[in-house]
């Protein structure tokens, strides 16, 4: 917040942040009252990736992009619910980067619902997260929603066990094109846990999961993959709405596969390619997806941002915050059946900039 | 007599046994592209390191596979540096900002070694110069 944050910029942004955040909520009405499914929203902050250099030193890009998420969900009005940490507070899974995130998200005076993120888990296989943030799979119900956190970044045993050195196993799996990577599973421990855990839930109650991989295949090169996601996906079958929001991939991406509504958060800290832009290898890109603009390098925070869910009838309409950008809003179309952006779904009313290559 | 001289020239050429400037075997082609990998292999080696920057960054965080880097499209007007600029411009502009190190001489191995590996990543996408 140093140099391009002067005080009359920053009091402009958040003046056009809390404009955005509050038109589109007075146009819907949200009712605050006992009805079974009551109106709400919740705030997003995901992959924030806090790399610690050196002593009291951290990337400042990444710390910016943190701050300036937190300064903005904190302005919301009304007030969100709760807050969803996507997953990814941490580049390596060093404490120093996780206490330094806990930190900065104190400032926070809402409830965090923190979901583990693969940098945050394979230096020391989730045990300071566990033992001082959240659980790995725990839920919760919120005004007649299900709400579920899964664990999705766990992997095959003869992938962790060839490591002796956990910080080689973190850089391991840390490196997004790793050749060696290994894909992510939920693992039959978790679908086992999600079983128990949705058995007294009736098919009419909605359910919203929380993971940090998509639940579905994407492109396996970059890990925008879980491998076991069909049995997932079997497992969420029987409920009539049901919705995945996930972290990871640092873009924008939603879909629809069967009953399940999956959308993706931003990131933070920087914007990932979209998998279609690497021409060696094929990708099941989905095609509803219409894409955010292509981030110009010039502009650090363009590409990143955080976003904010509003939650009518079980729907999720989610609304993204870029922060070198024009918002975007996508919403559960009831007519089609998935999930459409507000502005930009015909092909004839995208902007050159959406287009990547 | 010059003729005869050049023909004699020519023949002593052929009896030393010497190729045709133009004449290259498999062996050599394989010995060529087995050249241009180890270049493309360190320069992969040095997109995905720390070294280049200082604080840890490296250019895989935000280009998996070298994605996004499209250098196919240089040289091209880039409007932040107002001028028309190669990819080994903005490979310094990313080391010099998101790494926030010092740009590599236009002249080092190590520029030639990361413009290997992203060109070849990008292999069999037609030249667009200038494209944005």
């Amino acid at each position: 917040m140093k140099k391009k944050l002067t005080r009359r910029s920053f009091l402009k942004k958040v003046a056009v942040a809390g404009v955005a955040a509050t038109a589109p909520l007075k146009l819907v009405e949200v009712v605050y009252g006992a009805q079974k499914h009551e109106k709400f929203t919740f705030a997003v902050i995901s992959d924030a990736h806090l790399t610690h250099i050196k002593g009291t030193k951290f990337v400042r890009n990444f710390d910016e992009g943190l701050e300036r998420a937190i300064t903005e969900v904190s302005f919301m009005d009304p007030r969100p619910d709760f807050v969803v940490f996507g997953g990814d507070l941490a580049q390596l899974g060093k404490k120093e980067e996780l206490d330094h995130g806990l930190e900065m998200l104190s400032k926070l005076d809402l409830p965090i619902k923190f979901v583990i993120g693969e940098h945050d888990f394979y230096l020391d296989m989730g045990e300071y997260w566990q033992k001082h943030i959240a659980p790995l799979n725990y839920s919760f119900d919120h005004k007649g929603v299900h709400f579920v956190v899964l664990n999705s970044i766990l992997t095959y045993r003869s992938w962790i066990d060839q490591f002796k050195d956990p910080m080689e196993r973190m850089l391991g799996m840390a490196r997004l094109d790793n050749p060696k990577g290994s894909p992510f599973i939920v693992g039959e421990e978790g679908r086992k846990w999600l079983k128990k855990d949705l058995s007294k839930v009736s098919p009419d109650t909605p359910v919203i999961v929380f993971t940090h991989s998509p639940l579905y295949k994407i492109f396996k090169p970059w890990n925008f993959w879980t491998d076991d996601a069909e049995k997932v996906q079997a497992i969420l079958s029987r409920f009539k709405k049901v919705t995945v929001m996930h972290g990871h991939v640092h873009q924008i991406i939603y879909n629809q596969i069967g009953n399940i509504t999956f959308y993706a958060f931003l990131s933070t800290a920087w914007p990932w390619p979209y998998p279609p832009t690497y021409t060696q290898k094929p990708n099941n890109f989905p095609k509803i997806t219409v894409m955010m603009n292509r981030a110009d390098p010039f502009h650090e925070r363009d590409g990143t941002g955080w976003s904010w869910a509003e939650v009518a009838d079980g729907r999720v309409t989610h609304h993204y915050e870029l922060w070198e950008n024009t918002p975007r809003t996508v919403y559960y179309d009831e007519k089609l059946g998935h999930p459409v952006d507000k502005d930009y779904q015909d092909p004839a009313k995208r902007i050159p900039p959406q287009f990547h290559y | 007599m010059k003729r005869y001289f050049a023909l004699l020239l020519m023949l002593a050429f052929f009896a030393g046994g010497k190729a045709l400037a133009d004449e290259f075997t498999k062996e050599d082609l394989k010995k060529w592209h087995e050249a241009f990998m180890k270049v493309v292999e360190e320069g992969e080696k040095l997109f995905h390191s720390p070294t280049l920057g200082k604080n840890k960054v490296s250019c895989d965080m935000c280009h998996p596979n070298a994605a996004n880097t499209h250098p196919e499209t240089y040289p091209k007007f880039q409007k932040q540096l107002g001028k028309v600029v190669g990819l080994r411009d903005m490979i310094n502009w990313c080391i010099q900002n998101p790494l926030e190190g010092e740009p590599l001489p236009l002249d080092d191995p190590r520029l030639i070694a990361l413009e290997a590996y992203i060109t070849w990543e990008r292999r069999g996408v037609p030249l667009a110069p200038g494209k944005h």
